[in-house]
């Protein structure tokens, strides 16, 4: 039987908050023994990728509106649900490649394609323009 | 994240004690860009206590060293440990800086 832990957190649109947020799921996915480097490298980075996304996109930097980040985690996988108050965004009309020498050069443009390179799943939750959910499984 | 900041001749060392992240880059950027106003045009940042960097970070990097190589001088990079090692490769940013094993072999390059 595969046990699931969840995390549940309501944080006003401030930057410096998101660091203690991505660490209490990273410790929740060390809990359950996912591979370090996932812990080091993958779930850092995208998550803090969503949740700057969704404060700076989402809600267009108003510190009036919150961002909801809800984490289920266990022994098979991590998911992640990302979800802003703003007048919600298209994930898929920011799918430029960074990395082709015409956008090497660019200061922007590389977070999504890190959430995509570093999960396994991303993508918006069905119905919802606000909502962006991160799936990652355990190795 | 916390930055040290020290010239070595005309070399100005940042390192980094932290992540370099959304919600902290706006911290180095200004202090680069401060600097290149008072004449430094060579950079190394040691990320030797650094765990990640988000896109951010990333961002911040590619902007000042555009900046530094306008001016004729460069950005470059030391000490980084294999995850952001592999950021850089997987952003491709890696064919875009000069990255040192350690602080004295990014000294010595310039």
């Amino acid at each position: 039987m595969v046990s699931t832990s969840a995390l549940d957190f309501r944080i006003p649109s401030d930057l410096a908050q998101i660091e203690a947020i991505v660490a209490q799921v990273v410790h929740r996915c060390r809990e359950c023994r996912f591979d370090a480097r996932l812990l080091s490298l993958n779930v850092p980075v995208a998550l803090t990728e969503a949740i700057a996304n969704a404060m700076l996109r989402g809600n267009g930097e108003d510190a009036a509106k919150e961002v909801r980040i809800r984490a289920e985690v266990s022994e098979v996988r991590l998911v992640v649900e990302v979800e802003d108050e703003g007048e919600g965004f298209d994930l898929d009309a920011c799918a430029a490649d960074p990395t082709t020498p015409e956008n090497l050069e660019r200061e922007d443009g590389r977070g999504l394609f890190l959430m995509r390179t570093l999960m396994d799943e991303v993508v918006q939750v069905e119905g919802s323009s606000h909502v962006v959910r991160l799936t990652l499984r355990r190795r | 994240m916390t930055l040290d900041a020290n010239l070595h001749g005309d070399v100005l060392v940042i390192a980094l004690h932290g992540q370099l992240i959304v919600g902290n880059r706006q911290a180095l950027k200004q202090r680069v860009l401060d600097d290149i106003e008072t004449g430094t045009r060579k950079v190394v940042v040691d990320f030797a206590n650094t765990g990640y960097i988000d896109s951010s970070g990333l961002g911040v990097l590619v902007s000042l060293a555009k900046r530094l190589r306008e001016l004729g001088g460069d950005l470059r990079l030391a000490n980084l440990n294999a995850d952001l090692r592999t950021l850089f490769e997987l952003t491709k940013l890696d064919s875009l800086f000069q990255i040192a094993d350690s602080r004295e072999q990014a000294l010595a390059s310039f």
